[in-house]
């Protein structure tokens, strides 16, 4: 009962501090895409995977009062960060087993990365399928205005090679 | 003349209740509709199993993807036609991604897709890249257009334009299912001025954008959106409909994992089951075959989806109390041992239902880098977010959007024929008395 939203919490437990939506959202896709079990559905958006799901179950344990989010007024934009409060750490101590045991130190390796970054190995990995020059130009495509480097693509594809072995 | 371009000798109406008439002239529109993978969409409803609650809402996906062809044709044809920021050689994309962009929906697809971990735009993608019908039509246009068409749906397509325009937080598509779910549910919300909105909308680079000067057409939109998520989307009924027919499906499902042997082979459910659906078995599903089955099941002798078949069928459904889970989740753990006592299986007959677990989407303004938000060409050409503007959506867009309640058989709860002093604690603890 109310599983996802323990494993979402399992997340937020394992992770520490999460800032930014963008990371959480590109986080937790990049777990999923590495076989952990979020049930959470994700589409390409403009910014790259995201999933609605995900936005409204992190409004419901916000308002649930198990995760703490505080706003940052940047320049320009507003910046959001996560935390689990103590009433979520009950929550989750009341759950009968551990909703995942093994993804800590996928999560806890992808949160100290970029927003930026994840973004781009999200990206990626939602291309999974396409060989690795045809993801490199699609990713060009679809991510023009982010241009990103050679170094950066070069550097995503050994980080997603990584992954596999922190996971 | 190329296939491309070909109109047909006449033009073809479909009388529509929302959009008055859907207007076809190109023949690969034509072929598109003749299909037999768009015709499916004739027997797959556009609100699942909301017709247990507003009876009207009959209406199919094939209803919706005509509406949502016009409304582009209206917009591309009349509104965006001959402006320099408009690329005239994306129309017939535009128009077919359209047409086709719930192509791969399934029967129930909410909760068909949650128990058997599918996804209805792989299936979209596969039957515009496969050996289907529809493939054959696309081909026709050029070698390398049923990709574009299922990268504009996949919204993976390089010009962004042209995605905005069939999916973004003001979009055809929801243009249209919010006027047509509105109409067919027979609610009095859910309407407002698309004449004003296409009217004022705007192509830009990477995306279309609203003239600041239909703002309070946008608002109504808007107000209606979030008008039909609680009073149609979010109905307490309708999701105990869904939490029932979830379950019959995990039932199902289970059952067959254990080898159990059913009364009349769900032949059409087997790669399913076995996680392994092929595209011809995919498309080879509808609504009816789905109730068909629900009907046999009523006589299985699983005693958990004989009962759940027969309350789908004869809309007997769950009934909810509200449920906070901060302040609520031990009694749950109590529920659930309880209803075991009960001799009622809790994984089926006590759930717990989140807004989260509902398909909808509110607007959102964008906020460091979500969804991109509607955007208002201010006079000078400058762009600004909507509820920076509006008060209105401002103020629904801070909103609380969460909801959670808990569904169980109030019936089963109420005879106390057997399990008499469980089934007091379980009243007592549900405020039933």
């Amino acid at each position: 009962m109310m599983k996802d939203h323990a494993k979402l919490m399992q997340a937020f437990f394992v992770s520490g501090e999460i800032v930014g939506r963008k990371k959480l959202q590109k986080m937790i896709y990049i777990a999923k895409k590495l076989s952990f079990p979020f049930q959470e559905k994700y589409q390409f958006h403009f910014f790259g995977p995201y999933s609605e799901e995900l936005t409204l179950r992190v409004e419901e344990l916000c308002n649930m009062g198990f995760i703490n989010e505080t706003k940052e007024k940047k320049s320009g934009y507003t910046q959001y960060r996560y935390s689990i409060t103590e009433e979520g750490q009950a929550f989750l101590n009341a759950q009968a087993a551990n909703p995942m045991p093994e993804v800590e130190g996928c999560l806890k390796d992808l949160n100290t990365q970029s927003s930026r970054f994840l973004e781009l190995v999200s990206t990626m990995l939602y291309f999974e399928g396409l060989d690795e020059q045809e993801l490199i130009e699609k990713v060009q495509k679809v991510k023009s205005k982010q241009n990103y480097t050679s170094e950066e693509i070069v550097e995503a594809l050994s980080y997603i090679k990584h992954l596999s072995t922190v996971s | 003349m190329v296939y491309s371009k070909q109109k047909l000798h006449e033009e073809k109406v479909f009388k529509d209740p929302v959009h008055r008439y859907i207007h076809v002239r190109d023949q690969v529109i034509w072929d598109l509709i003749g299909t037999k993978e768009f015709q499916r969409l004739r027997r797959i409803r556009q609100l699942g199993t909301t017709y247990l609650t507003f009876h009207g809402a009959e209406h199919s996906r094939f209803n919706h993807s005509l509406g949502v062809y016009e409304i582009i044709r209206r917009i591309t044809d009349d509104v965006f036609a001959n402006r320099p920021e408009w690329n005239e050689n994306e129309r017939l994309l535009s128009l077919c991604a359209a047409l086709l962009h719930d192509l791969g929906h399934g029967p129930f697809s909410h909760s068909f897709e949650k128990v058997f971990e599918l996804d209805h735009e792989a299936f979209t993608q596969a039957i515009i890249l496969g050996e289907t019908e529809v493939n054959e039509v696309l081909r026709r246009v050029s070698p390398t257009f049923p990709q574009n068409v299922s990268d504009v749906i996949a919204k993976t397509y390089e010009n962004k334009q042209v995605i905005s325009l069939i999916s973004s937080q003001i979009d055809a598509d929801r243009m249209d299912y919010l006027q047509r779910d509105a109409y067919f549910t027979g609610v009095s919300y859910g309407h407002f001025d698309m004449e004003r909105i296409l009217r004022v909308l705007r192509p830009r680079e990477d995306q279309v954008v609203i003239k600041s000067s239909g703002m309070h057409a946008v608002e109504d939109y808007i107000m209606s959106r979030y008008q039909m998520y609680w009073q149609v989307y979010f109905h307490p009924v309708t999701r105990s409909s869904e939490v029932i027919l979830t379950k019959i499906l995990h039932r199902a499902k289970e059952l067959s994992e254990n080898n159990y042997t059913f009364a009349y082979e769900p032949y059409h459910f087997l790669s399913i089951f076995k996680g392994a659906v092929t595209l011809k078995d995919y498309v080879k599903l509808d609504e009816s075959i789905i109730l068909y089955y629900f009907q046999m099941w009523e006589e299985e002798e699983d005693p958990i989806l004989r009962d759940l078949c027969r309350r789908f069928m004869n809309r007997n459904l769950f009934k909810y109390v509200e449920f906070d889970p901060s302040k609520e989740y031990k009694k749950l753990n109590e529920l659930e041992k309880l209803f075991e006592q009960a001799g009622l299986n809790p994984d089926y007959y006590l759930v717990v239902d989140s807004s989260s677990d509902l398909p909808y989407d509110f607007y959102r303004p964008g906020e460091e880098e979500e969804r991109l938000p509607i955007h208002l060409m201010m006079p000078n050409g400058e762009l600004k977010e909507l509820s920076r503007q509006s008060d209105i959506v401002d103020a629904i867009s801070g909103k609380r959007r969460t909801d959670h309640k808990l569904y169980f058989p109030k019936d089963c709860i109420l005879d106390d024929s057997s399990h008499k002093e469980v089934k007091a604690k379980i009243k007592s603890i549900l405020s039933l008395e």
